[in-house]
């Protein structure tokens, strides 16, 4: 049977890593992230999980560890927040041109200075080049369901996966989470196997030097990689939604079949906006939610699937690419290009540094939308 | 039914505890919950919230909450600081960990709506042995809400509290609760 606790997103993903029986956990703490290791740690010390836990002086070393720790075999697994996963931007690429699936929890904190211990996505979305996998979610179920979904994508296609929350809004909120029977999730998530692996009896090279008459090719299998990790993604959240019924997908549709409009958001934000879209829903409105659950790899079929049904997208970006654009809004429009139906899309930046997005917000946004000129970044709620 | 929960309090008295209690009973009811400290440091013995949402529909929202149903103080200390009815409206209710009458929280908040008094202190004196007034609070606010069960309240209690502190402290614990349960005055 299976169980259902009030718990904490943080505690989400630390029992989402336990069941899927992670093997070695390397991690350093940082708020607001502190909670899923400081678990994690528990259940290795009293046995529950029967892990490995490295304990490491950084994040850079963290994912040292985990990066090892995948290439001997073993599932690897980390979390960490802002400055501390900036601290690991060059193992971050090592992962994952090295093809090492390690999945790691990213709680989406505001980057300093000034400080900030809340949520904005700047932090992930600065990774975006590094060669992981994104999945952004909306519940503490999501972040618990996701952290098995991005294992079993992420040792099929052998590219590493994060899984973000925000800070607080998920990190630190008490919700209902189901934790299915381990016998139907370790069906649904063998061991990992990797084709190749740190061998005594077997030896291979990892990470050698490579000239320029290979390095190109390697590249393009990390490309090939994440096209069929998109494909991936599709078929395990279907089987994920067979087995445990309930189901994500790289773009959620929420009330989108005969919208006219439609908002599209990442994050727990994204949750908030049902209840917004319900509410305009009632005062005539077609309009409906893409949620953007899939970062990296880009779902620019489904993007497009949705743009080419609706008359106006609303993108509302929770970071911002400073020179440019909302970096979401960014990836939409050139997901867009050339396409036969294009329709306007508007790029709101808001709720930067945990600053709180209300219904009020979000019907805000869609009214200001109405009447706003589309060529200027639209910032939403900015004191000046 | 979507009530959402203000909870008053500070740093170390347990409030999140307290916000949390109420959600795991209202899980073990088959209701929607949603709870959550106020997003930020916490430093013992400063003011801090904490807050519930219990619902018959699974709960979307993720923001803050602006207009609580019920405010719940756990430090009479409190109480002179405007922040404790903002945005609650005259149908709301407010639940004071108070000594004196009801009529005298009015005169200290101004507060127009219900409001109702347990001497959570004293009560948790006499039953915990220490002042942490949560478990009192929750038993007060069980009594004047019905949100849930008080034996649902009584099983959340010994499920969070045994494994960390015992049997003897949980049942001063549920103690607590049934004595502010039927000592609220209002």
């Amino acid at each position: 049977m299976s169980t259902v606790k009030v718990i904490t997103g943080n505690h989400a993903a630390s029992f989402g890593a336990r069941d899927s029986r992670a093997e070695v956990i390397a991690a350093y703490p940082i708020t607001p992230q502190t909670q899923i290791v400081e678990l994690l740690s528990e259940f290795c010390a009293d046995g529950t999980l029967k892990a490995k836990f490295i304990k490491v002086e950084s994040e850079h070393s963290a994912m040292a560890a985990c990066i090892g720790a995948s290439a001997a075999g073993a599932r690897a697994y980390t979390a960490t927040s802002a400055h501390g996963l900036a601290l690991m931007h060059e193992m971050l690429h090592w992962a994952a041109n090295g093809r090492h699936p390690v999945v790691m929890a990213n709680v989406n904190r505001a980057m300093g200075p000034p400080w900030s211990i809340w949520t904005d996505q700047n932090d992930s979305l600065a990774q975006r080049d590094t060669g992981w996998l994104q999945f952004y979610c909306e519940s503490n179920q999501e972040v618990y369901d996701t952290t098995m979904i991005a294992f079993k994508v992420c040792e099929q296609v052998l590219l590493p996966g994060m899984l973000v929350l925000d800070a607080f809004i998920l990190s630190h909120t008490y919700e209902p989470v189901e934790m299915p029977d381990q016998e139907l999730i370790d069906e649904f998530l063998p061991p990992f196997d990797p084709p190749y692996k740190m061998d005594l009896k077997d030896p291979h090279a990892f990470g050698a030097l490579t000239t320029p008459e290979w390095y190109m090719e390697l590249r393009y299998l990390i490309q090939e990689a994440h096209e069929k990790a998109l494909v991936k993604v599709r078929e395990v959240e279907k089987e994920f939604g067979e087995t445990f019924g309930r189901h994500y997908g790289p773009l959620e549709l929420y009330r989108c079949d005969d919208a006219e409009e439609v908002i599209l958001i990442a994050g727990s934000t994204a949750s908030t906006t049902k209840d917004a879209v319900d509410i305009m829903r009632k005062e005539g409105r077609k309009i409906g939610l893409a949620r953007i659950k899939l970062f990296r790899p880009f779902p620019n079929k489904e993007i497009r699937d949705i743009a080419s049904r609706v008359n106006k997208m609303i993108v509302i970006d929770r970071n911002i690419s400073f020179g440019n654009q909302g970096i979401f809004f960014n990836e939409i429009k050139a997901s867009l290009y050339q396409t036969k139906h294009t329709p306007p899309v508007y790029g709101f930046v808001a709720g930067l540094g945990g600053r709180d997005m209300k219904i009020d917000d979000i019907t805000g946004i869609v009214k200001q939308a109405e009447t706003c000129n589309i060529e200027e970044i639209l910032w939403w709620g900015v004191k000046l | 039914m979507f009530v959402e929960v203000r909870w008053h309090g500070r740093g170390g008295q347990g409030v999140v505890t307290a916000s949390e209690l109420l959600a795991g009973a209202a899980l073990a009811e088959g209701k929607y919950l949603q709870a959550f400290p106020e997003f930020g440091p916490e430093r013992m013995g400063a003011p801090i919230k904490a807050f519930t949402r219990i619902s018959d529909g699974p709960i979307e929202i993720h923001s803050h909450v602006y207009t609580p149903d019920v405010v719940v103080v756990l430090d009479p200390s409190l109480l002179e600081n405007p922040a404790i009815t903002e945005g609650l409206s005259d149908e709301g209710k407010l639940i004071a960990n108070f000594s004196g009458t009801p009529d005298e929280v009015r005169k200290i908040t101004k507060f127009m709506g219900r409001i109702y008094t347990v001497d959570a202190t004293r009560i948790a004196m006499e039953t915990i042995g220490r002042p942490i007034a949560n478990t009192c609070c929750v038993g007060a606010l069980v009594k004047v809400t019905g949100l849930v069960a008080l034996e649902q309240a009584e099983n959340q209690i010994r499920q969070m509290l045994e494994s960390k502190i015992g049997k003897k402290g949980t049942d001063a614990n549920i103690e607590a609760l049934r004595r502010a349960y039927n000592e609220v005055r209002s």
